[in-house]
């Protein structure tokens, strides 16, 4: 056994090693430690997938001493190991520059607080991602939810403590799901590994036995990850939450935290259910109808939306739609494009909150359009950050934006042809949804004349760790859409690597 | 379906407390009886779970008397995952009590929808 293969336990503990070590930290030192530690997971995510690259196979890690089928373990493949990296890469440059606000926002002895959630949240992310253990998986999806919730509550206004609780109730919804779910799983096929589990799930599929109970099973536990993603009709935490929390937080939870979970959702649909029963239950015809709604029900209340925050957050959710829609046309094609929606949304969703924060800030920290007006001259690098996040959205070509929406149109036409028909009209519609409100906005910042009396003379100079995350991040997006056939080759390799 | 129907008296008992707790925790509008509901919901399950693991006429999976047979003890996996499933929700439960707490302090008030409306008065001014 190589020594590499320690690297995706390490990230865990470290990760919760920090948080703890953080307690009697003041807030500076706290800082230090938890961008040392974002970085460190960075690197050792890094080299696990050039290990697996490199290799050609996933590894399974035993975690205590009991082997399958009864102990508890991890499995790095190639997708895993890719997912960790750009995540905890996107982690890093949120962190990084939404810093100057978290000092801010939070008050001076709670500092370290938020960095101690920050780790803890890192750290149910790795582990959400690496575990092959069902209930593991539930352990840590709440975990994942109390960090978040913290740090939407952290900043103490009135509003993101509502957010905080409506976030809170709804996720304690999807988690009871998830667990009756995984109850009966357990009951009927005495696993907890997916491995073991898939096994006797396929063999009860070909004895027939049991086809109500593994409905229920499956629909239970799809419907709880889709409700703590923000699938449409549960969506309505999420204006709030993204847009009432302190900036770092708004990115990493829409970026990372509701995409977690949509990747366990993959997971366990290849790892545990498997194909046939999936397409059997018709759960994933579900999902299609929700996202299609979802993509333009989001944009919908994004047009309607007054103020900056709340129009990306509303525009999380049409995208969220997108990668439900993604899963829900059943093939191999269309989950590559939900797994590559995830990374671009992830880069882009990060890059447009730092760069409206920047706006915002532009304009005296207020937050309605009619202030923003002329906001990209006042502070230039946000109102190009804001413009290459918005062009990716809407799908421009040579961003990773455009990638998306091509990929998800060509799986479209590999899958039944009823569906092909409402994806590409959905598709269509969504994007020129997205095109109104992103270019209104753009057109907005970018307007030399009629710039509000309050806004007038200020003019911001970022400080370069911000600068510097949101190039970061621009590259990314750069990366994302002019090296798309490598990393498509890559998260289709890391499917196959499921089975 | 009779006989069936007494068999598993319990898991019905944990599924019709399921819903009941899963209703409250999305219907009630006043924060404390969310929370009950939420442990309703969570109780439920660890009863379906319990009864699920429990094997008539056998003990607790505690070795007692040297005794190592495992067809003396119940299944342990599904105590050992109620187990872990209580702290989880007595953490969760701790959090939405304490945002409660914050919440009347700033509101004056437990019930969601008039906190809303105040937060919109709020927004107005």
């Amino acid at each position: 056994m190589s020594f590499v293969q320690n690297f995706p336990c390490f990230s865990i503990v470290i990760c919760m090693a920090a948080g703890i070590l953080s307690t009697p930290m003041n807030g500076k030192n706290a800082k230090r430690t938890t961008l040392a530690v974002v970085s460190l997971v960075m690197v050792m995510s890094i080299a696990v997938f050039i290990y697996t690259l490199y290799t050609g196979t996933s590894f399974v890690y035993t975690m205590g001493k009991y082997p399958a089928p009864w102990g508890n373990e991890i499995r790095a493949g190639v997708l895993e190991c890719f997912l960790a990296t750009v995540f905890s890469m996107v982690m890093l440059f949120s962190l990084i520059g939404g810093m100057d606000h978290v000092f801010k926002d939070v008050k001076a002895e709670k500092i370290n607080l938020y960095f101690i959630l920050v780790d803890l949240l890192l750290s149910s992310l790795l582990a959400i991602i690496y575990t092959n253990d069902l209930f593991t998986g539930y352990v840590f999806v709440e975990i994942n939810t109390i960090a978040a919730c913290g740090m939407i509550m952290i900043r103490e206004s009135g509003r993101s403590l509502v957010a905080a609780i409506r976030y809170m109730v709804m996720s304690s919804i999807g988690s009871g799901l998830i667990l009756i779910g995984l109850a009966m799983l357990y009951d009927i096929t005495g696993h907890l590994l997916m491995r073991p589990a898939r096994e006797a799930l396929s063999n009860l599929a070909q004895t027939g036995e049991y086809m109500m109970p593994i409905l229920v099973i499956i629909s239970v536990i799809t419907v709880g990850l889709a409700i703590k993603s923000g699938l449409y009709p549960f969506h309505s935490w999420m204006p709030d939450a993204y847009g009432y929390s302190t900036i770092s937080s708004s990115s990493i939870l829409s970026g990372l935290v509701s995409k977690s979970y949509i990747f366990l959702l993959i997971k366990i649909f290849y790892r545990v259910f498997g194909w046939d029963l999936l397409l059997k239950s018709k759960i994933v015809n579900v999902l299609f109808a929700f996202g299609l709604i979802g993509m333009i029900m989001g944009s919908v209340g994004a047009i309607m939306a007054r103020d900056i925050y709340r129009m990306i957050a509303y525009s999380s959710i049409a995208q969220i739609g997108y990668i439900y829609m993604g899963i829900g046309l059943g093939t191999e094609a269309g989950m590559i494009a939900a797994v590559f929606h995830i990374l671009s949304h992830a880069a882009t969703k990060s890059l447009l909150f730092l760069s409206a924060k920047g706006l915002t800030d532009a304009s005296g920290r207020r937050r309605y359009y009619l202030y923003l007006r002329g906001s990209a001259f006042r502070n230039p690098l946000a109102g190009a950050a804001f413009l290459v996040g918005s062009l990716s959205m809407v799908g421009i070509p040579m961003l990773s934006g455009f990638i998306s929406k091509l990929l998800f149109a060509t799986a479209a036409l590999e899958g039944s042809p009823r569906k092909v028909f409402y994806t590409l009209i959905v598709l269509a519609v969504s994007t020129v949804l997205n095109a109104v409100y992103y270019l209104h906005t753009v057109i907005q910042i970018y307007t030399p004349k009629g710039i509000p009396e309050e806004c007038r003379g200020i003019h911001i100079r970022m400080t370069p760790g911000v600068a510097l995350a949101m190039i970061c991040l621009i590259l990314m997006n750069f990366i994302l859409g002019l090296m798309s056939q490598p990393i498509t080759d890559l998260i289709q390799l890391g499917i196959e690597m499921f089975v | 379906m009779g006989p069936n129907l007494w068999m598993n008296v319990e898991e019905i008992a944990a599924v019709i407390l399921f819903g009941v707790g899963f209703t409250t925790l999305l219907l009630h509008r006043n924060m404390i009886k969310k929370i009950i509901g939420l442990n309703i919901m969570d109780t439920a399950v660890y009863l379906f779970l319990a009864a699920m693991g429990y094997i008539d006429d056998r003990i607790a999976p505690i070795v007692e008397n040297g005794v190592t047979d495992a067809s003396v003890y119940i299944n342990p996996i599904p105590s050992g995952l109620v187990l872990t499933g209580i702290v989880v929700s007595v953490s969760v439960t701790a959090l939405m009590l304490s945002l409660t707490v914050r919440l009347y302090r700033k509101y004056r008030t437990l019930d969601l929808d008039e906190i809303l409306i105040e937060m919109q008065k709020e927004a107005l001014k």
